[in-house]
C-alpha cells in the first residue's frame, strides 16, 4: 500500500512538472495559432540559469528559481516581439521549420556555454535525503516540488479566472476578432502571454531538474511529451493539460514500476488511442 | 534560337529527344563517379539512399500538404524488416528490400488511417508518436533487434547473385543508384498523373475538392501508403548498403533531419531533394567534424533565415534569380 | 516547368554533386609516416569520456615520440561517433580506411561501435586495438581485434563470487540497458547462484532514462542483501548514485557493488557522502600506490593541471597506445617504408605483455582480450576527498566469459 502512494506521489511529482512546462505552449498555441517547437528551449533556459546560479554563485533555490523565470520570460516577451510574431499567418510548415531552427540554434548556444554534459544539481542540504511525512519517506526534493508547484499551479488558476490579464486571454482564445473589436490590445496580449508561458516553462525547467535532467538536448529529448499534454489536454485551456500531464506522469511512472520491461511504449499507445478518439482534447469545449 | 523558322513538328521532335538525352546524362556522370573519386562510394551510396528518402517524404509534404516529423518510423521498419529477415536466412537483396517496402506499406496504412482524420496540431502530434512508439517497441525487442546496440550479424548474399557487398561499397553505390533511378521515374509519371494533381488540389483547397467529389480521405491514405513503403525502400537499402541497423533509423533526430534536408533544397519540386540532401550531408560531413555545436548553429540559422526570407529552398532562389534574369532581358 | 528550368535543375544537382565531393581533398600520405585512425565520443552526453582516452593518446604520444625507429612518424586521424551509434562508426572506420589510408584503428569507446568496425575489420585486414569497449565477443568478430580495456566478466563474475563469501543470500540486479549491462548482468548471476545466493529481481534501465526513482523504489521494496549496479560512468554513475540517496538505499542496510564504472573517479566529487561504503571491482584506481602509476599521474598533472585525474579510461588509451608503439617497433622494417603488415602486427599483439602499466602487470591473451590483476576497492575519504581505495588483489585473469564458451 504504501508503495502504491509512493509512485502515485511519484507521478505526481512528474505530472506536475510537464504541466508546468506545457501549460504555456497549450495557450500561447491556442492564442497565436502559432505551432511552437521551441518551447522546450524555454524550460532549459529556465533549468540552465537556476542551475548555474546555485552551483557556481552560491545562490539559494527558491531565488534562482525566481531569477530564471524572470529572465527566461524577458527572453520570452522579446523573442515574440522580434522574430515569432512575423509568423503568425504562415502555414504550418514554415512554423515547424522556424522553431526547429530557434531549437537548433539554442542548443548550440547552450552547448558552446555550459559544454555538452547535464548539469549535476548541487541541492541545499535541506532539500536532500527523505523526509517522512505521515509514515511515508519521501525523497525531499520531491516533496518540496510538489508543494511549490501546487502554489505555483493554484497561482496560475486565479489569474486566469479571476483577473483581468486571465479574462482577456480567454476571452482572445475563443474569439480573437471579436476581442479585438471590443478593444483588446491583442499583440500587447499575445506578447504578455508568451512572456507568461516562458516564464512557467523556466519554472518547471529548474524546479523539474532533477526529474528531467538539464543537459543541451533537452528541447530535443522531451518536446514530444509537452506535446503530447498539450494535444490531449486541449489547445487553449489551463485546466485540461492539468489533467493530461497528470494522467502521463502518473501513467509512465506506474508503467516503469510494474512493467520496467515495456518502457514507454504505452504511454505513446495510450496517447494515440485517446487522440483519435477526442481529437481536440480530452476536456469537451462548449 | 531560330525557334520561329523551324517547322514545329520538327522542333518538338528533336527537343524531346535532346531531352531525353540530357535527362540521362548526369545519371551517367554520377554513375562514373568510382572512377573519378574512389573512396567516396560510402559516402555517394548514403547520398542517394537519403535522396530515395527524401523523395518520399517530398510526396507528403510537398504535393499532398502532410507535414509529417515521424517518417523515420517508416524508414526505420523497412531498415529492421530487411536486417531482421537477414538474420534469420532470408539474405536475397531484392527479396528484402521488397518486404521491407510491404511491411513499411502495412505500418503506413495502419497509422495513416488512424491519423489522416486529424488535421494541424493532433495530426503532427500523431506522427511524432507514431514514430516514437516504433522507436520504443524497437527499443524493448532487444532479442529481435538488438536494441541500443543495434542488429549484428546482417548481411545479404550477392546481388542477382553476382554482385557481392564488399566493404568498398561499389555494389552498394550502384544498386541504390540504379533504385534511386527507379523510383524518381516512378515518382516523376504519378506526380504528373490525374492522381498527383488531384494531390495538390486537395493541399490547396480540399473542400473545394470534396465538392467536385474527389475522395479525400481515401486519396490521402493512398499517398500516405506509397509515401511510406518508398521510406521502407530507402530504410532496406540503408541497411543492405551499411549491413547494420540501429535505432537512430526510427529516431525523431532522423525524421527532423530529412525534413530540413527536403527543404533545404525546396519542397513541392521532386528535384528539390536532389539538391537539399547532397548539400546538408556534405556540409555536415565537413562541419560536423570540426565541431557539432558550430553546426547546430549554421543549420538553425539557415533554417530560421530561410522560413523568414526566402521559402522555397535553394531551388527556390535559384528559380527566383533565373525569373529576375528573364525579366531583366524582356524589354 | 519549362524546359530550360529542367536543365538548369539538373545541372545544378550534377553540378552541385561533382562539385561538393571534389571538394574532401585527398591528402597523400608520406611514405614514413604510420596513420592511425582513432574513433571516440568527442561531442554529447560522453564527450567527457572520449575526452579522457584522447588526453591519454595525445599525453603518451607527446612523452614517447622518441621511441619510435628512426624515420617513423605516427600521424593520428581523429573521428568523433558522437555517442553509441554504431552505425556511423562503421562508416568512419570505412572512410577511414578507403579514404585516409590508415593502417591501424583504435579507439573504439563503446561495444556497439566496436562490434561494427570489428566486422569491417575481416574484410578490411586492418588492426584494431580497441581500448574501453567492454563486450566480450567483440574480439571474436574477427581476427583483427585485440583489446586494451576490460570486460564487464572480468569486473562482474569475480563479484559475483566475492559476494556470495561475503554471506549475502539474496540480491538484485540493475544495469544500464544496452550490451555490457547485460554482460555485467550475465556474469554477476552466474558466479553469485553458483556461490549459493539467490538474484530475487532485475531491472534494466534505458540509456535515456533521466528519472530513476520508479525503479530504484522497487528495488528498495524487495529488499535484497546486496544490488549489482552497473552503468557506463561518468554523469550517469553521479545520476544514479543521488538517486539511491533519494531512495533511501545509500542509507539502508542494502549493500551497493559493481564494476568500478560505477564509482568513476572524476565523479566522486560530485557524487558526495552517498558514495561511501560502496564496493567496487576494477582494474584501476588512481590511488593505487605502485611506482608506474604514480609516474603516470605526475605526468598526467603536469600537462593537464593538478585538478585534473586520469581514470580506467584514460588508462586504457595509455595502454592501448603503448600496444601500438611496441607493434609498430616491432616491424621496424616495414614501419621505415611507411607499410605495416597486419598479419604480423596481430600475432606480435596477442602475446605483447607490459609489466609496467599504471594499473600492474597486464598481457593480451591469443584470444584478444586483455589479461590482468582486478582490485577489489571501497570509496574512503582520504586527505579530505574521496578515493577508491584498493583493499584486495583478484588475479591476474583472463575474460572468464571466454572459459565458459569455448569455441
Amino acid at each position: 500500500m504504501t508503495t502504491a502512494i509512493t509512485i502515485l506521489f511519484f507521478g505526481v511529482a512528474y505530472g506536475m512538472i510537464l504541466y508546468l512546462i506545457s501549460v504555456g505552449l497549450s495557450v500561447t498555441m491556442g492564442l497565436m495559432g502559432f505551432v511552437n517547437l521551441a518551447h522546450g528551449v524555454f524550460a532549459m533556459l529556465g533549468g540552465y540559469v537556476t542551475v548555474t546560479l546555485m552551483n557556481r554563485l552560491g545562490v539559494p533555490f527558491l531565488p534562482s528559481l525566481a531569477a530564471g523565470c524572470v529572465l527566461v520570460a524577458a527572453l520570452g516577451f522579446v523573442l515574440e516581439r522580434t522574430l515569432y510574431r512575423h509568423l503568425y499567418g504562415r502555414s504550418e510548415l514554415d512554423q515547424v521549420l522556424f522553431s526547429f531552427g530557434l531549437i537548433l540554434v539554442s542548443v548550440a548556444i547552450v552547448r558552446i556555454a555550459w559544454g555538452p554534459l547535464a548539469q549535476p544539481i548541487q541541492l541545499p542540504d535541506y532539500l536532500k535525503g527523505q523526509v517522512t511525512i505521515l509514515h511515508l519517506t519521501l525523497p525531499a526534493y520531491r516533496v518540496a516540488l510538489v508543494g511549490f508547484a501546487t502554489a505555483v499551479i493554484s497561482g496560475l488558476w486565479f489569474v486566469f479566472d479571476r483577473t483581468l490579464f486571465g479574462a482577456r486571454i480567454r476571452a482572445a482564445v475563443d474569439n480573437r476578432a471579436m476581442a479585438q473589436s471590443i478593444g483588446i490590445n491583442t499583440s500587447r496580449l499575445f506578447a504578455g502571454t508568451f512572456g507568461l508561458g516562458t516564464g512557467l516553462a523556466a519554472l518547471g525547467g529548474g524546479l523539474g531538474a532533477d526529474v528531467l535532467a538539464i543537459s543541451p538536448t533537452y528541447p530535443l529529448d522531451y518536446i514530444v511529451y509537452f506535446l503530447i499534454v498539450v494535444a490531449v489536454g486541449g489547445l487553449g485551456d489551463i485546466r485540461g493539460p492539468f489533467v493530461a500531464a497528470l494522467a502521463i506522469g502518473l501513467a509512465d511512472t506506474a508503467c516503469h514500476y510494474v512493467v520496467p520491461q515495456a518502457g514507454s511504449i504505452f504511454i505513446f499507445a495510450f496517447v494515440f488511442i485517446v487522440l483519435i478518439w477526442r481529437p481536440n482534447g480530452i476536456m469537451r469545449r462548449r | 534560337m531560330a525557334t520561329v523558322s523551324a517547322s514545329p513538328i520538327v522542333r518538338s521532335l528533336t527537343s524531346s529527344v535532346i531531352v531525353r538525352v540530357l535527362k540521362l546524362l548526369p545519371w551517367v556522370a554520377v554513375a562514373a563517379l568510382p572512377l573519378a573519386l574512389p573512396g567516396y562510394e560510402p559516402l555517394a551510396t548514403q547520398v542517394f539512399v537519403m535522396i530515395l528518402f527524401a523523395l518520399s517524404l517530398d510526396l507528403l509534404v510537398g504535393y499532398a500538404g502532410i507535414v509529417t516529423l515521424g517518417h523515420a518510423g517508416l524508414f526505420g521498419m523497412g531498415a529492421y524488416t530487411a536486417s531482421i529477415l537477414s538474420v534469420h536466412g532470408i539474405t536475397d537483396p531484392i527479396v528484402t528490400a521488397l518486404c521491407g517496402m510491404m511491411l513499411a506499406a502495412v505500418t503506413g496504412l495502419a497509422f495513416g488511417v488512424a491519423m489522416l482524420r486529424t488535421k494541424g496540431l493532433t495530426l503532427l502530434m500523431l506522427t511524432m508518436a507514431s514514430a516514437f512508439l516504433l522507436y520504443e517497441i524497437a527499443n524493448k525487442a532487444t532479442g529481435l533487434t538488438g536494441g541500443e546496440d543495434g542488429l549484428q550479424g546482417v548481411s545479404f548474399t550477392p546481388l542477382l547473385g553476382l554482385f557481392a557487398f564488399d566493404f568498398r561499397g561499389r555494389t552498394a553505390f550502384f544498386y541504390s543508384l540504379a533504385a534511386l533511378f527507379l523510383v524518381f521515374t516512378f515518382v516523376q509519371v504519378l506526380i504528373n498523373s490525374p492522381f498527383g494533381w488531384s494531390l495538390r488540389g486537395i493541399r490547396e483547397n480540399d473542400a473545394r475538392m470534396a465538392a467536385i467529389g474527389c475522395p479525400i480521405m481515401r486519396r490521402r491514405i493512398i499517398i500516405y501508403v506509397i509515401a511510406s513503403a518508398l521510406a521502407g525502400l530507402a530504410g532496406a537499402l540503408q541497411a543492405q548498403t551499411t549491413q547494420f541497423v540501429a535505432l537512430h533509423s526510427l529516431s525523431f533526430e532522423l525524421s527532423g533531419n530529412i525534413l530540413i534536408m527536403l527543404i533545404l533544397g525546396g519542397s513541392g519540386r521532386l528535384y528539390g531533394a536532389f539538391v537539399g540532401v547532397p548539400s546538408f550531408m556534405l556540409a555536415q560531413d565537413q562541419l560536423a567534424k570540426q565541431d557539432p555545436a558550430n553546426w547546430f548553429l549554421g543549420l538553425g540559422l539557415i533554417l530560421i533565415a530561410m522560413v523568414m526570407l526566402a521559402p522555397g529552398g535553394i531551388i527556390g532562389i535559384a528559380e527566383r534569380i533565373v525569373h529576375a534574369i528573364k525579366a531583366r532581358r524582356r524589354p | 516547368m519549362s524546359f530550360t528550368k529542367k536543365i538548369g535543375s539538373r545541372l545544378l544537382r550534377q553540378g552541385l554533386v561533382a562539385a561538393a565531393l571534389t571538394m574532401a581533398a585527398l591528402a597523400p600520405a608520406k611514405a614514413e609516416t604510420i596513420k592511425v585512425g582513432v574513433i571516440l565520443t568527442y561531442s554529447g552526453r560522453d564527450a567527457a569520456l572520449g575526452e579522457q582516452i584522447d588526453r591519454a593518446i595525445n599525453l603518451f604520444s607527446k612523452l614517447h615520440a622518441s621511441e619510435l625507429p628512426p624515420g617513423v612518424k605516427i600521424e593520428l586521424v581523429k573521428r568523433d561517433d558522437t555517442g553509441v551509434n554504431p552505425s556511423l562508426a562503421k562508416r568512419l572506420a570505412q572512410e577511414l580506411v578507403l579514404r585516409d589510408h590508415v593502417q591501424i584503428l583504435t579507439g573504439g569507446q563503446w561495444t556497439p561501435n566496436a562490434m561494427a568496425i570489428a566486422a569491417l575489420t575481416k574484410e578490411a585486414k586492418v588492426p584494431f586495438v580497441t581500448m574501453t569497449a567492454g563486450g566480450s565477443t567483440v574480439t571474436q568478430q574477427s581476427p583483427y581485434v585485440v583489446r586494451t580495456g576490460w570486460t564487464l566478466w572480468q569486473t562482474s563474475y569475480p563479484l559475483g563470487e566475492w559476494a556470495a563469501k561475503q554471506g549475502w543470500k539474496t540480491a538484485y540486479t540493475v544495469v544500464s540497458d544496452f550490451a555490457p549491462g547485460y554482460d555485467g548482468e550475465a556474469a554477476f548471476t552466474k558466479s553469485f547462484t553458483e556461490g549459493g545466493g539467490k538474484i530475487v529481481g532485475s531491472v534494466r534501465i534505458p540509456l535515456a532514462t533521466t528519472d530513476y526513482l520508479p525503479y530504484f523504489q522497487k528495488v528498495k521494496d524487495t529488499n535484497p542483501d546486496v544490488v549489482y549496479v552497473f552503468n557506463p560512468g561518468g554523469p550517469q554513475a553521479t545520476a544514479f548514485m543521488k538517486a539511491f540517496d533519494d531512495i533511501g538505499i545509500t542509507k539502508s542496510k542494502i549493500k551497493l557493488i559493481g564494476p568500478l564504472d560505477i564509482t568513476s573517479d572524476e565523479e566522486l566529487p560530485n557524487m558526495g557522502r552517498s558514495a561511501l561504503g560502496v564496493v567496487t571491482l576494477g582494474q584501476y584506481s588512481p590511488a593505487a600506490t605502485r611506482k608506474a602509476n604514480a609516474d603516470f599521474i605526475a605526468a598526467w598533472k603536469k600537462e593537464y593541471g593538478a585538478n585534473s585525474v586520469p581514470t580506467y579510461f584514460a588508462v586504457a588509451g595509455w595502454d592501448g597506445m603503448q600496444a601500438i608503439y611496441d607493434a609498430i617497433n616491432a616491424q621496424k622494417g616495414n614501419a621505415q617504408k611507411g607499410i605495416i603488415d597486419p598479419d604480423a602486427m596481430m600475432k606480435f599483439l596477442r602475446g605483447w605483455s607490459d609489466p609496467n602499466s599504471p594499473r600492474g602487470p597486464i598481457k593480451i591473451d591469443q584470444q584478444g582480450d586483455l589479461v590482468q590483476n582486478l582490485y577489489l576497492r571501497r570509496v574512503e575519504e582520504k586527505d579530505g576527498h574521496l578515493a577508491n581505495i584498493e583493499f584486495a588483489t583478484i588475479g591476474p585473469i583472463g575474460d572468464p566469459w571466454k572459459v565458459f564458451n569455448k569455441k
